[in-house]
């Protein structure tokens, strides 16, 4: 299921934070957002998930608008991971990926065959079923973030988006989670701010800067040494990896 | 479902409701028979289904009368005032994420003192009705305050319970005002056993009200069980799993005001059930709000009747407020959350 964004506009007050922003990402494809602090990347999520109306423009899940559908049929086509959710109740894992049935059961009903299969499909991706009985605060920052993909994963949809979803995490564990991420079946976007970890787990770029799509492409395209000066203020050279074959930036000291 | 039962927790909630059923029949029968005059059991259920119109046994007609008109429908008052402030309790906690939020976090019982008081002191109105019609223009003016100062709770939770600091404290202060420039000493203490609580003047036409507000309340808060639960992680988390989080958040808030301000208006401000409850109840029966409220709300009930006993029995011939009583209980129960809740490092 594609995404489209045509001429995003939002701001709080007389501020403008997301401006102009049109992008498209094609069907199980995953999109890197990318930025400085205070770009618009969390805001402009939040406007393709439904959570922001925006002021001006729209947004195209399967060429449908978004703005006419339902809060709780959204739920089911799109996720939405935040950045490093917490809680005081004391919850299980379980109970924490059961949430994410929600958009699927009305106010009463029972706990289906159907709700069971997803939970544990979900659970079983990100490798959490062995610890689904675990209280959610004894978990690791890692542990807490594969339960909340899987929570968004037990919603099914097709579309996922994930703020900043390796935030305070461990190189190992932030490959992890975006490893995960680009090889589920999913139209996905990231908002990232390690620039490497999105040249080598993004198929398309975009680069937001003061509220604007700076540029929107391939890793290779999008990633050169005058975008880093220009939009994120740092001297770097671009080389193509012999690892990978992607893009890989080195940064320079002086 | 099958599946469910075997869930952590579910289990635990039948044991518990049917035990708590039980209990609070035998805490109800307890509170009819006990008292300055003493009544047995037995007069008791004879007096009762006398009452229902059941049997025509033979019980003196003060026994019938104190078991009937005075303690039964006290005793009642009493469980449903229990039911609704834990259910209160459970609702605000999972709204506003806070552990210590209580009914009268959003400065309810702050404004019915005030609303009490202007009836008291000032003599606005007369009468036992106008008092409490008093106490629920009080209520609602405290939480219509709070609703504008939080944009209707929409600014976060901490927010809102900033407003509802900040209107406990210009209604407390309103009060306190009121009572020392226009009050004498014995409107003071009427104040102030009012404030604390008490089932003394309740009736049967109480139990009446009481009970409609708190069966549609909790059918109401049983059918957002499932939205509430979705709230664990905040309120756009909430939105993500497809809850309607603004129409929810009002109608919730609206339904503890309700309940809090009808509650408030008949006996008092009735302290800690609200905070206690739900805690407890949640260490029994998990967090899951399909099973924590009618859970609090059984466990609120049994609580307060035997509060209630315990007002009437500590001292002879004179009643405790009950305050006093669930404050005693309550206030170690809050030290032990606040132990538990400590940082660890």
């Amino acid at each position: 299921m594609s995404v489209i964004a045509q001429n995003l506009v939002w701001g709080v007050k007389r501020r403008t934070i997301v401006s102009d922003v049109s992008l498209s990402v094609a069907k199980g494809e995953t999109l890197g957002l990318i930025g400085p602090n205070g770009s618009g990347k969390s805001s402009l999520l939040r406007l393709l998930a439904g959570l922001k109306r925006p002021l001006g423009g729209q947004v195209l899940i399967h060429d449908q608008d978004i703005a006419h559908v339902s809060r709780r049929n959204l739920s089911r086509q799109i996720a939405f991971v935040q950045q490093s959710a917490a809680t005081d109740t004391n919850v299980t894992v379980q109970d924490v990926v059961r949430l994410g049935r929600t958009p699927h059961r009305s106010a009463l009903s029972g706990w289906s065959a159907d709700d069971e299969t997803a939970v544990a499909t979900a659970l079983d991706r990100v490798d959490m079923t062995a610890h689904k009985a675990q209280a959610w605060q004894t978990l690791s920052g890692g542990e807490r973030q594969r339960v909340h993909i899987a929570r968004a994963l037990a919603q099914m949809p097709q579309v996922m988006y994930l703020d900043e979803p390796t935030n305070h995490l461990d190189i190992h564990h932030q490959i992890e989670i975006l490893r995960l991420v680009r090889d589920l079946d999913l139209t996905s976007i990231v908002a990232l701010h390690d620039l490497n970890l999105a040249a080598m787990f993004c198929d398309k770029i975009v680069v937001l800067h003061q509220g604007r799509v700076h540029a929107f492409g391939t890793p290779d395209a999008v990633l050169t040494q005058d975008l880093l000066r220009e939009v994120f203020r740092v001297e770097a050279g671009v080389s193509t990896s012999p690892y990978h074959n992607r893009p890989h930036i080195h940064f320079l000291a002086s | 479902m099958i599946s469910g039962l075997k869930d952590r927790g579910a289990l635990g909630l039948v044991v518990l409701l049917a035990l708590a059923g039980v209990v609070l029949i035998l805490a109800v029968a307890m509170a009819t028979a006990i008292g300055d005059y003493s009544i047995s059991l037995k007069t008791v259920f004879l007096a009762v289904t006398n009452g229902l119109g059941l049997s025509h046994a033979d019980v003196s007609r003060i026994e019938q009368s104190v078991v009937w008109d005075l303690r039964l429908s006290r005793a009642l008052v009493a469980a449903l005032a229990g039911a609704g402030l834990a259910l209160c309790g459970a609702i605000l906690q999972a709204l506003l994420r806070n552990a210590l939020a209580e009914p009268f976090v959003l400065g309810v019982s702050a404004g019915a003192s005030t609303g009490a008081v202007c009836v008291i002191v000032l003599g606005i109105g007369a009468g036992g009705l106008s008092l409490s019609l008093g106490a629920f223009a009080g209520a609602f003016a405290a939480f219509g305050l709070v609703a504008a100062l939080s944009n209707g709770a929409t600014s976060g939770p901490n927010h809102t319970i900033l407003a509802g600091v900040a209107a406990s404290q210009l209604f407390n202060a309103l009060t306190s005002y009121i009572v020392t420039t226009s009050g004498n000493a014995q409107q003071a203490r009427d104040v102030m056993f009012w404030l604390l609580g008490s089932f003394g003047g309740v009736r049967w036409p109480d139990f009446y009200l009481l009970f409609v507000v708190v069966i549609i309340s909790l059918a109401i808060c049983l059918w957002m069980a499932r939205a509430l639960d979705a709230f664990t992680f905040g309120d756009e988390d909430a939105a993500a799993l497809g809850v309607p989080v603004g129409r929810i958040r009002l109608i919730l808030f609206a339904i503890t005001a309700v309940l809090t301000a009808t509650i408030v208006s008949m006996v008092g401000a009735i302290g800690f059930v609200g905070l206690v409850v739900p805690h407890a109840a949640r260490y029994v029966v998990g967090p899951l709000h399909l099973r924590l409220l009618p859970a609090c709300a059984m466990v609120g009930a049994v609580f307060m009747v035997f509060a209630d006993i315990v007002s009437r029995m500590i001292v002879s011939q004179q009643t405790v407020p009950i305050g006093v009583v669930t404050a005693l209980v309550g206030v170690p129960f809050f030290a032990i959350i606040l132990y538990r809740a400590r940082p660890q490092s």
